[in-house]
């Protein structure tokens, strides 16, 4: 089966009920994602199906057959961090990192919308993502400072 | 993990062939729950082959039929949730598509895992029963109030695949969830009722999402305090990690009187 990783077209051969994050993980040397719970409860593992987050726990690499899969490997152009990773730094966002690649991630699609942004949308878009560092106001402002 | 084998069909003919043929094999749609019990090993019996459901266009979309709504049975609640027929006709099933999990959650979960999954919380159950809904299978249509017919089971033969569920159209529905926080949470209690014909739906609080008798024919005939009574012998609730049955009672007649009260201020 194909997929496309990055926006670059990976090959997998082996079964496909493995999860996606193991495949990420073990066989595409994608490690950014991370494991957190592995039942769907902390979104950790979030990554981009198709422009959708999604816990990658919770796919079957069969699934995403066909599909464009972004993990957190995929938001910086180069060597040039997005804004929203940026972001993070500037607003100290980040303490132990765990759950760092999928706040960026589900923050990431956040961001696409057009509309208007409150610390409330925020917070909604956010809440499959725990954090048990930050208590969450760095990682608010640092989302909210993208739409300035 | 033993190996499992992964099989995805084109078409929804070839799945229900497979699935009649295939020997241990399980449904998978949006994996929120089978793909948590799959890696834990926690399935009894352990499958041999999963059978993705996922992408089958046949199970997607939210359309009229006559006078119901027609949910596919793999639509996500991200698609329900958007689906302007849906926000039209079926406003409970939305809310309550809201509170489940969070985007992640609502990107994958299907009202059909839902239903197979028969959870005694899953979230959307006791809004089918509210609504009166019929699940639509390969071989039949199963009247929604007999489908849960035990802790995790449900009126499905061993080879039945959930295709669709109907929902009427109109239906005056109200839903309520209370749980440890707004998102990501199991619900304590999970309540639909809708107000003509009186029904009284709740999650949680037995070994099925159930509907409460005693309240419904208090509700039928406007006693509104003789149903917010009557639930609390209706229901059988227990004492587990999420909460008491003592606070479980208290809070279904709590929620119902709420739930009422908005009908009344309408």
């Amino acid at each position: 089966m194909r997929f496309t990783l990055n926006g670059r077209s990976v090959t997998y051969e082996a079964s496909g009920a493995r999860r996606l994050l193991d495949v990420l993980r073990e066989d595409l040397g994608a490690t950014g994602t991370k494991e957190g719970c592995g039942e769907g409860e902390c979104g950790a593992c979030s990554v981009l199906i198709d422009g959708e987050v999604v816990d990658s726990c919770l796919v079957a690499v069969g699934q995403v057959e066909g599909c464009e899969v972004v993990t957190v490997e995929g938001l910086a152009e180069g060597t040039e961090l997005s804004a929203l990773q940026q972001a993070f730094i500037n607003y100290g966002a980040a303490q132990c990192g765990i759950c760092t690649p999928g706040m960026l991630l589900a923050a990431h699609v956040l961001l696409q919308r057009p509309d208007r942004l409150s610390a409330d949308d925020v917070r909604e878009g956010l809440a499959g993502n725990l954090c048990r560092c930050t208590g969450y106001t760095k990682i608010i402002e640092a989302v909210l400072s993208c739409r300035k | 993990m033993p190996e499992v084998t992964y099989l995805r069909p084109e078409n929804i003919q070839d799945a229900v062939q497979l699935y009649r043929t295939t020997p241990g094999c399980r449904l998978l749609a949006g994996g929120t729950d089978l793909m948590v019990m799959l890696h834990a090993g926690t399935l009894r019996p352990q499958p041999r082959a999963v059978l993705d459901v996922w992408s089958l266009r046949e199970l997607k979309g939210v359309r009229r039929v006559g006078d119901a709504l027609e949910i596919g049975a793999a639509e996500s609640y991200t698609g329900i949730i958007r689906s302007a027929d849906a926000n039209r006709y079926v406003p409970a099933l939305v809310a309550a598509a809201r509170t489940i999990g969070a985007a992640q959650i609502q990107n994958r979960g299907t009202l059909g895992g839902n239903l197979a999954n028969a959870s005694p919380a899953g979230d959307t159950l006791p809004v089918l029963l509210a609504y009166d809904a019929v699940v639509v299978t390969d071989r039949r249509t199963i009247r929604i109030d007999n489908f849960f017919l035990g802790y995790r089971k449900t009126a499905l033969q061993a080879d039945e695949l959930i295709t669709a569920v109907r929902v009427p159209l109109d239906r005056d529905v109200v839903f309520r969830k209370v749980g440890t926080r707004a998102a990501q949470a199991i619900s304590k209690i999970v309540m639909a009722v809708c107000r003509a014909p009186a029904r009284v739906a709740v999650g949680s609080v037995a070994e099925v999402p159930m509907r409460a008798g005693g309240a419904e024919r208090a509700l039928a005939e406007g006693d509104v305090a003789g149903a917010v009574g009557a639930v609390a012998a209706d229901i059988r609730p227990i004492d587990d990690v999420r909460s008491t049955a003592d606070y479980r009672r208290a809070v279904t007649q709590n929620v119902l009187r709420e739930l009422l009260d908005a009908f009344t201020r309408e």
